[in-house]
């Protein structure tokens, strides 16, 4: 019993910790790209190419970049995650039995 | 010139052939939703069967505003890229949601929010405190979408404001009143499919005229108004003014109530990740798709001719869709923003009558000891007390500024809504005091800021100047909000509520014990 509840704050512990490194990096993201634009005003709007400014690639980068995030979440719960809560799920039932 | 041509204000017979279909096929779904809508359960939550991708669309349709599909689409065709740091901070909340919010409230509550946050805490205060800072932002964002359905409606159909006011209550009232959440739901996928499909063709349309190329169009841009257009402008005047309104559109995502509530519709954290996976997609691709737009209003249409039909800028995507597709094309962009209007309302509706009947009713005054059928009956008229309320404000607040109020919601929520879960999530030692006093404390503090600042003194009363001089509150009210909640934890411990932390853990994470599965 106490070794599937130290599992399971291992895992709780872990998923949080992942949780939280994503929310910085989106953090970091999207408040980089405000202070850019706060501060490197002159620079946001030189041209990559005709049409596409240093600032609409980036904004559209950003945009991309809170999906990718997202999706990494996702993959990684829907492969690591709950493959070992349900491990530890059917370890507690079969205590129980 | 497209101005004069233009037959927007005038009624068409195609908007409105469009608009009798959409209404003709929500209310063919509310009545299909009204006989699955028998248990409290059915009314707030479909019975928990909406699937991930279902879920996905409605919250996308939950959370595209027609405020934010014209807003910005105009703001892009008026001062071009800086319409772009909106729709970037409108999506940036997403990502939180999923990371943060979704699986925990899937598996920790109900109905509301406000489960969560009590789950081991005494339940009586905290949700009478939740519910009130839950109300305040639905309150807030309410308004703001009645007043603008009456301007978008009179402007687009032709029809006086109170009339506007009075079919979006009623119409909304009838879907939520009969079809709950099921109907709800679907009101928001039908609404994300035309509202997607709507841009895109409309996109689709413009770029045919620039070989298919986005770039082509943004250069032609530049060439007629200057390469100041791709460049940002006036609106990131201040880092501390946008860091401010950053953070409320970053945390408040995750603390509005009608886009919390839509997690208990699905049956498992799995599904309720998937569909934030989903939503984060399609409002990533409408905020592209706006941008697009926006840059083709100005080319196609023209600044000047979108600005003499509104100067608000409000009209240049319905101009549009004119220009490059003629009265059908209009009118289909008018019943959509119509229907895009009547989603987010409806939603706001249902999560406020969560509020005031579970919460508040059930949980609070009738400590849980309700029937099954009195508690839909009392759900019920909550919904009706709500639709009266919001036609009620809608036309209280006719002609008067409201743009800050959506704001304003978001900062509540970042601050109220948002710090309250985290810390019940992730927090042991947090309190029953401690969350009372973070939910007060960052909703009475979001109202004070933004009284007292430019936003309410200056655009709203005309004042000369403000008493301080930021806009949206959050930067100061969201950390004011943890810190209180943490030091009132601190100074008063309570020993049940830190003694269920790991039980609420094992909940959160193993999911709902198997005999309740």
């Amino acid at each position: 019993m106490k070794d599937g509840a130290d599992e399971s704050r291992r895992i709780v512990a872990r998923r949080w910790r992942l949780a939280g490194a994503l929310t910085a990096a989106m953090m970091a993201v999207y408040f980089g790209f405000i202070l850019l634009i706060a501060f490197a005003k002159p620079q946001m709007g030189e041209l990559v190419v005709p049409g596409l400014s240093l600032g609409i690639l980036l904004g559209a980068s950003v945009i991309a970049a809170a999906w990718v995030l997202t999706g990494v979440y996702v993959w990684w719960a829907n492969n690591t995650y709950d493959p070992a809560v349900r491990a530890l799920r059917e370890a507690k039932a079969k205590e129980r039995a | 010139m497209p101005a004069t041509q233009t037959s927007l204000g005038s009624p068409s017979g195609i908007a409105i052939a469009f608009f009798v279909v959409f209404i003709g096929l929500t209310l063919g779904i509310t009545a299909y939703a009204a006989k699955r809508t028998k248990t409290a359960s059915e009314f707030f939550t479909a019975g928990a069967s909406v699937t991930g991708a279902q879920n996905g669309f409605a919250l996308a349709g939950d959370f595209m505003s027609a405020a934010s599909f014209l807003g910005i689409a105009g703001l892009v065709a008026s001062s071009g890229f800086d319409g772009l740091i909106y729709s970037v901070g409108w999506l940036v909340g997403w990502p939180i949601v999923t990371f943060l919010v979704a699986e925990p409230l899937r598996n920790l509550g109900r109905y509301t929010f406000a489960d969560v946050v009590s789950f081991r805490l005494r339940e009586t205060p905290v949700r009478i405190a939740a519910s009130i800072s839950g109300l305040a932002v639905i309150a807030f964002y309410l308004i703001a979408q009645m007043v603008g359905a009456g301007n978008l409606v009179r402007m687009m159909f032709g029809l006086s404001y109170e009339t506007a006011v009075v079919l979006v209550g009623i119409v909304m009232l009838v879907y939520v009143l009969f079809g709950g959440m099921i109907a709800t739901t679907w009101v928001q996928i039908v609404k994300a499919i035309l509202l997607l499909g709507g841009a895109a063709l409309l996109a689709l349309l413009v770029l045919t005229r620039f070989g298919m190329s986005p770039l082509a169009l943004f250069a032609a841009a530049a060439d007629r108004y200057g390469a100041s257009v791709l460049a940002p402008g006036k609106l990131v005047s201040s880092p501390l003014e946008a860091i401010s309104l950053g953070l409320a559109l970053m945390f408040g995502t995750s603390g509005l109530p009608h886009v919390l509530m839509r997690f208990y519709t699905v049956k498992d954290a799995k599904t309720a990740r998937t569909s934030v996976f989903y939503a984060t997609g399609l409002i990533a691709l409408f905020y592209l798709i706006t941008f697009v737009l926006g840059f083709g209003a100005s080319v196609i249409v023209g600044r000047e001719a979108i600005a003499a039909v509104d100067k608000g800028g409000n009209m240049a995507a319905p101009l549009l869709a004119e220009a490059v597709g003629g009265r059908p094309m209009l009118g289909f962009i008018s019943a959509v923003a119509f229907a895009t209007i009547l989603a987010v309302v409806a939603g706001l509706t249902l999560s406020g009558s969560a509020a005031l009947s579970h919460d508040l009713w059930v949980r609070v005054v009738k400590r849980g000891k309700v029937p099954e059928d009195e508690q839909l009956l009392v759900a019920r008229i909550a919904t009706i007390a709500l639709a009266v309320f919001a036609i009620g404000l809608g036309i209280a607040f006719k002609g008067q500024n409201v743009a800050f109020m959506v704001g304003l919601a978001f900062a509540i929520a970042a601050s109220s809504t948002f710090p309250a879960l985290v810390l019940s999530i992730l927090w042991k030692p947090y309190t029953t005091r401690g969350a009372v006093a973070s939910l007060a404390t960052g909703t009475a503090s979001s109202l004070l800021l933004i009284f007292l600042s430019p936003t309410v003194q200056v655009d709203v009363l005309h004042r000369a100047s403000a008493f301080i001089p930021l806009k949206n509150p959050a930067v100061v009210s969201l950390p004011l909000s943890f810190f209180v909640g943490i030091v009132a934890s601190l100074l008063a411990p309570e020993a049940s509520a830190s003694g269920g932390y790991e039980a609420m853990e094992d909940r959160l994470h193993i999911g709902a014990p198997s005999s309740e599965e």
